[in-house]
């Protein structure tokens, strides 16, 4: 019998603002594995992640968390359960360094495996400029800084929200190349991505959101370009 | 072709019922006896004063807990000008005005530098120091305050019910005058200018609007009118001193609060919310400090649950609107 | 005048503009974790000192003494009124935190005034108040301002030490830079806006024993105390606190030399160096964040 999913998102509606954002999305991702969320601009993949993260709360619809619900709990709450998000355009605190950024990351508390040390062993550029201010970093270096901050909550989950946007591809396939070394942790991985190919290559099962609906589900391996250009544009 | 219309059903009743009220104000002294007419001009100085601070505050967004510089402002320039250059009463206050707008142009250069509630404890500095150099100079009476000389009452009316009459219709009149410059502010372009700052001020900033430039305008007109209803109100009083004059709690809490209650940011707001006051100082007279307190919860409340005040909340509920304020456009059909 | 005559006129100036640091200190502490503007900061300071009055009685102790009880009790209701009230006013809206906050500042003025009446009161603090010794060759200071100057100075020491090198501060400085993003880390904004008011009470705490000790207070006279600290803060600059301290001392100066000229003077010299600032470098002296 196969266990129960770590993450399951059951037809939930969202708003953002006045605007209705996520229509009956369902969702569900098992311990250990990484999926991808593709879809154009405005597709309501952030406010998917924004809502798993309490952020945003669905006005209709669950969200089980191994097994709890934790549909309508505040942000800060969501986190204390296990659950971190890297936001869109890393939003890293300006008036704090780098090490303080990492150090508020593990304000929650969890135990587990991840401190600043471990966060350096994986991005050593971040050991360099602990001490700096973070607008002094660049994008890439803000980009791993951010994953690190969001891995010092020990999270299970990790939500990544188009972590390649606005940096060179180059910085980027370095990043992706150290997500293995997260996910080997056991650490469930949800990537929110404009870049299809990298979001392929990382992930083994992909949803494709469209206008808010999930148009296209499957694993990575078997879905073709022509499927996915069709899910994606809605054509 | 097409053009703007600014009534509504509800406007034409409610300009209606404004007109029908002011000529049975206006023939008040006719049949109201001495207290009446006294309390009632008390009601037109707030209603004046509310009405300005909520041009302030409810359509620029300038928040002032300084106005009082500008109410004692009006009261000194009186009795300056009527003590010592022998001016008659009624030209001092009207000229206290352009006055008070002369006097606002350096203090607003001074303290736009500031923003949000610092503004707000800027032009409370500002009525310090306008209430300190009113103590400096002694013959105003310094710190202690001074009467209106009889020569200069006499030189309004021989007898004392004319005089009566006479600021009685003053009030009246300027609260009038001080409305109805509002209502056409807000009709022209520039009141339009002013309810999109109200209502979103980046978004009108970015349409060209200059915000800073209108902000500035209007700080400058409630001085002028601000300044002019001060003077009016120390004709009343007959007697001026530094405290009184830049009151707080007289000239700025009691405004503030009947703005509040009333609804800020629309024009019927003060006038309501003036009412409401007045009616709830007959019930509970003599309750001093207890009353201030009482007001100030209230305030609290409505900010808080009720931000719109009471005519806020009437004007949503019923779609209503006193005064033809509102924009259509109205497209005639060409043939 | 003897210029050691104006070098003690100015002496007293600088350790009365260490009380105004401390009343500006709250004040910044409070905009700059969440940009909110305390009408009521002043009658707060002195709601303190008669907290400070009742308890002085009621136990028969030295002010300086009822510290002990005054701070706790003020951080409690800093945080009860920040969690059951101010949090519900912040957001864009620029009106309501400020028209609460002034309805709050009227309500505890009438409070107090019902409560205590108009009466002047004094604390006394006993032997230490007409203490005097000699700092400099015939400079004489008295130990009680002297006292709450260095007070003054290690209140500011100890915020700027919590917010740069404790986890409390980080989340001040993270809940003011991005609130949402403060959540992810699992922070209870609404919790870490109530501490930052505790805090502020904490330290208007001190200064409204100061206060108590040092001047005649009645309900009344909070808002001066507003005007003083804002003053400090704007002529020292926004964010710095040593910025804040040294705006104080100028503000304080300022205060002595105009009492010096003439005494109707004393405040006005004040207000006209604030403007005078104000006029030239508005950003104040020293500003954490240039222009």
């Amino acid at each position: 019998m196969r266990d129960a999913a770590l993450l399951e998102i059951k037809t939930i509606d969202a708003f953002y603002g006045d605007f209705q954002a996520l229509f009956k999305v369902s969702l569900s991702i098992d311990a250990g594995q990484i999926i991808a969320v593709i879809g154009a601009n405005g597709a309501g993949k952030s406010t998917l992640l924004k809502t798993i993260a309490g952020l945003i709360h669905p006005h209709r619809g669950e969200i089980l968390f191994k097994g709890a619900r934790v549909t309508g709990l505040p942000a800060f709450d969501v986190v204390r359960h296990g659950i971190a998000l890297v936001p869109e355009g890393r939003r890293l605190f300006p008036s704090l360094t780098v090490e303080e950024n990492l150090l508020i990351g593990g304000q929650s508390g969890r135990p587990g495996p991840w401190s600043i040390a471990r966060v350096c062993e994986l991005f050593p550029v971040l050991a360099e400029r602990r001490n700096l201010p973070a607008p002094a970093l660049s994008g890439g270096q803000q980009q791993m800084a951010a994953i690190g901050r969001a891995l010092m909550a020990n999270p299970q989950l990790l939500l990544c929200d188009e972590i390649s946007l606005g940096l060179a591809p180059i910085v980027v396939r370095d990043i992706y190349s150290r997500l293995p070394q997260i996910a080997a942790e056991g650490l469930s991985l949800i990537i929110v991505e404009q870049d299809i190919a990298q979001a392929l290559r990382a992930a083994s099962h992909v949803y494709c959101l469209q206008e808010g609906r999930v148009a296209l589900e499957g694993s990575a391996r078997d879905l073709t370009r022509e499927t996915i250009s069709a899910a994606y544009f809605g054509v | 072709m097409s053009r703007v219309e600014h009534a509504t059903q509800s406007s034409r009743v409610g300009v209606t019922l404004i007109a029908v009220t002011l000529i049975i104000l206006a023939l008040a002294p006719f049949w109201g006896d001495r207290q009446t007419l006294r309390l009632l001009a008390e009601v037109y100085t707030f209603v004046a004063l509310a009405s300005l601070w909520n041009l302030l505050a409810g359509y620029a967004g300038l928040v002032s807990v300084g106005q009082q510089a500008f109410v004692g402002l009006g009261g000194y320039l009186l009795f300056g000008l009527a003590i010592l250059l022998g001016m008659h009463p009624i030209a001092a206050i009207l000229i206290a005005g352009p006055i008070g707008a002369l006097v606002a142009i350096p203090v607003a250069a001074l303290i736009f530098r500031l923003r949000g509630a610092y503004f707000a404890i800027g032009t409370w500095v500002v009525a310090e120091v306008f209430r300190l150099l009113a103590s400096q100079i002694t013959f105003l009476g310094g710190g202690s305050g001074i009467s209106l000389p009889s020569g200069v009452v006499v030189a309004m009316a021989p007898s004392r019910q004319m005089r009566e009459f006479e600021t009685y219709w003053l009030a009246l009149i300027l609260t009038v005058v001080v409305l109805g410059a509002i209502v056409a502010l807000l009709r022209s372009r520039h009141g339009l200018a002013l309810t999109a700052i109200r209502d979103n001020e980046m978004a009108a900033q970015s349409n060209g609007i200059s915000v800073w430039r209108i902000k500035f305008i209007v700080y400058v007109i409630t001085a002028f009118g601000t300044t002019m209803i001060g003077a009016l109100i120390f004709l009343q009083k007959l007697r001026i001193s530094p405290d009184t004059a830049f009151s707080v709690n007289d000239w700025t809490a009691f405004v503030i609060f009947i703005t509040v209650i009333g609804g800020i940011g629309r024009v019927e707001g003060p006038i309501v919310g003036t009412i409401v006051f007045f009616v709830l100082r007959q019930a509970l007279a003599d309750l001093g400090s207890l009353y201030l307190l009482m007001m100030g919860a209230v305030a609290i409340g409505v900010m808080l649950w009720a931000p719109k005040g009471v005519w806020g909340l009437i004007a949503e509920r019923f779609g209503w609107q006193a005064l033809p304020l509102q924009r259509r456009l109205v497209l005639e059909k060409e043939q | 005048m003897t210029s050691m005559q104006w070098f003690n006129i100015v002496l007293q100036g600088v350790l009365i503009g260490g009380l105004y640091a401390m009343f500006a200190a709250g004040l910044s502490l409070i905009f700059g974790v969440m940009r909110l503007v305390n009408i009521a900061h002043g009658d707060l300071i002195v709601l303190a000192a008669y907290v400070a009055l009742v308890v002085t009685q009621a136990m028969g102790i030295n002010p300086l003494v009822s510290l002990l009880f005054v701070v706790p009790i003020m951080a409690l209701v800093g945080y009860a009124l920040q969690r059951g009230l101010l949090n519900r006013t912040l957001g864009d809206d620029l009106l309501p935190p400020l028209l609460v906050t002034f309805g709050l500042s009227i309500i505890i003025q009438n409070g107090l005034l019902e409560l205590f009446t108009a009466d002047s009161r004094r604390l006394q603090a006993g032997a230490i108040e007409i203490q005097t010794f000699e700092l400099l060759q015939g400079v004489w200071v008295g130990a009680l301002p002297l006292l709450q100057f260095v007070i003054a100075v290690a209140a500011i020491a100890g915020l700027q030490i919590l917010f740069y090198r404790t986890a409390l501060g980080r989340a001040f400085r993270a809940t003011s830079d991005d609130q949402p993003v403060a959540q992810l880390m699992g922070l209870d904004t609404r919790h870490v806006f109530a501490m930052a008011m505790a805090l502020s009470l904490a330290v208007i705490a001190i200064a409204g024993v100061f206060l108590a000790v040092r001047t005649n207070f009645d309900p009344a006279i909070g808002p001066a105390r507003l005007i003083f600290g804002f003053e400090a803060v704007i002529i020292g600059g926004l964010g710095s606190m040593w910025g804040t301290l040294a705006g104080g001392v100028i503000l304080g100066v300022s205060q002595a030399v105009g009492a010096q000229i003439d005494p109707g003077w004393q405040l006005l010299a004040g207000h006209i160096v604030f403007l005078a600032i104000l006029a030239v470098r508005p950003q104040g002296l020293f500003p954490r964040v240039s222009g």
